[in-house]
């Protein structure tokens, strides 16, 4: 299983805070899971996912490339952040 | 080993009160930087009547205690401390705090500024303004970028 989290204008352009993606071998990388969560959802989806500037954590750390994935890793979407 | 803190709260926090834990317990120190920031009333030329900001929970405090490790390597400091707030804000109050000790002020000054500059363009915070014409997200700044960039080059 892929847990998978949105936040601030993703989550809202969603209208979904985490979803749950059975693990398979289509969600073995970061690229599968954007394109498992494109093909269950929506226009808002496809454009909210493929958005320039949207940034990929897994478990917690920004990546910038492609990376493989285990079960029961952590993967977010957000957009760029805005503290301080 | 530098004495580092994190804290992710709603409450609102003392700068007076920061300042003395953070000198707790230790004789060396020679020099103190501490930076406060606060909610504006207007940010580019809008007015901003309360505030939203959200986080990661989990991600945020590693991310931080990230920063002030590398901020640690760095410089020779003592100790490094970060109160951010989350939740509802309103104008004039504030958000974040940044405390870091060590014997010489060049230290306590730089890694001031590396860790809030850091913290603007790395930790997953997200502000959400409200005001009179509605409420919009945040964009986030290149001139943030570019400030975090400098940190990068000058290695």
């Amino acid at each position: 299983m892929i847990r998978v989290l949105f936040f601030a204008r993703i989550r809202e352009q969603l209208d979904c805070a985490s979803m749950e993606l059975e693990w398979s071998d289509a969600v073995r990388h970061t690229e599968g899971v954007r394109a498992a969560l494109i093909a269950q959802g929506d226009a808002r989806w496809e454009a909210a996912l493929l958005e320039d500037n949207i940034i990929c954590a897994v478990n917690q750390q920004v990546v910038t490339a492609e990376i493989e994935l285990s079960d029961g890793d952590e993967v977010a979407f957000f957009p760029p952040v805005t503290g301080g | 080993m530098a004495n580092l803190a994190v804290s992710v709260q709603e409450h609102d926090f003392d700068p007076g009160q920061l300042q003395e834990a953070l000198l707790a317990g230790a004789s060396e120190e020679g020099a103190v930087a501490t930076f406060t920031g606060y909610v504006r009333v207007n940010n580019d030329d809008r007015g901003v009547s309360r505030m939203m900001m959200e986080h990661y929970p989990g991600m945020t405090e590693k991310s931080i205690e990230s920063t002030l490790n590398e901020a640690t390597q760095r410089w020779p400091l003592i100790a490094a401390s970060v109160v951010h707030r989350i939740g509802e804000l309103t104008p004039g109050e504030r958000i974040v705090w940044v405390g870091v000790s060590s014997r010489h002020r060049g230290a306590s000054f730089s890694a001031c500024e590396y860790i809030m500059d850091y913290l603007k363009t790395n930790a997953p915070f997200w502000k959400k303004e409200i005001g009179p014409d509605g409420e919009h997200w945040v964009e986030a700044r290149d001139t943030d970028t570019d400030r975090a960039r400098r940190w990068a080059a000058s290695e």
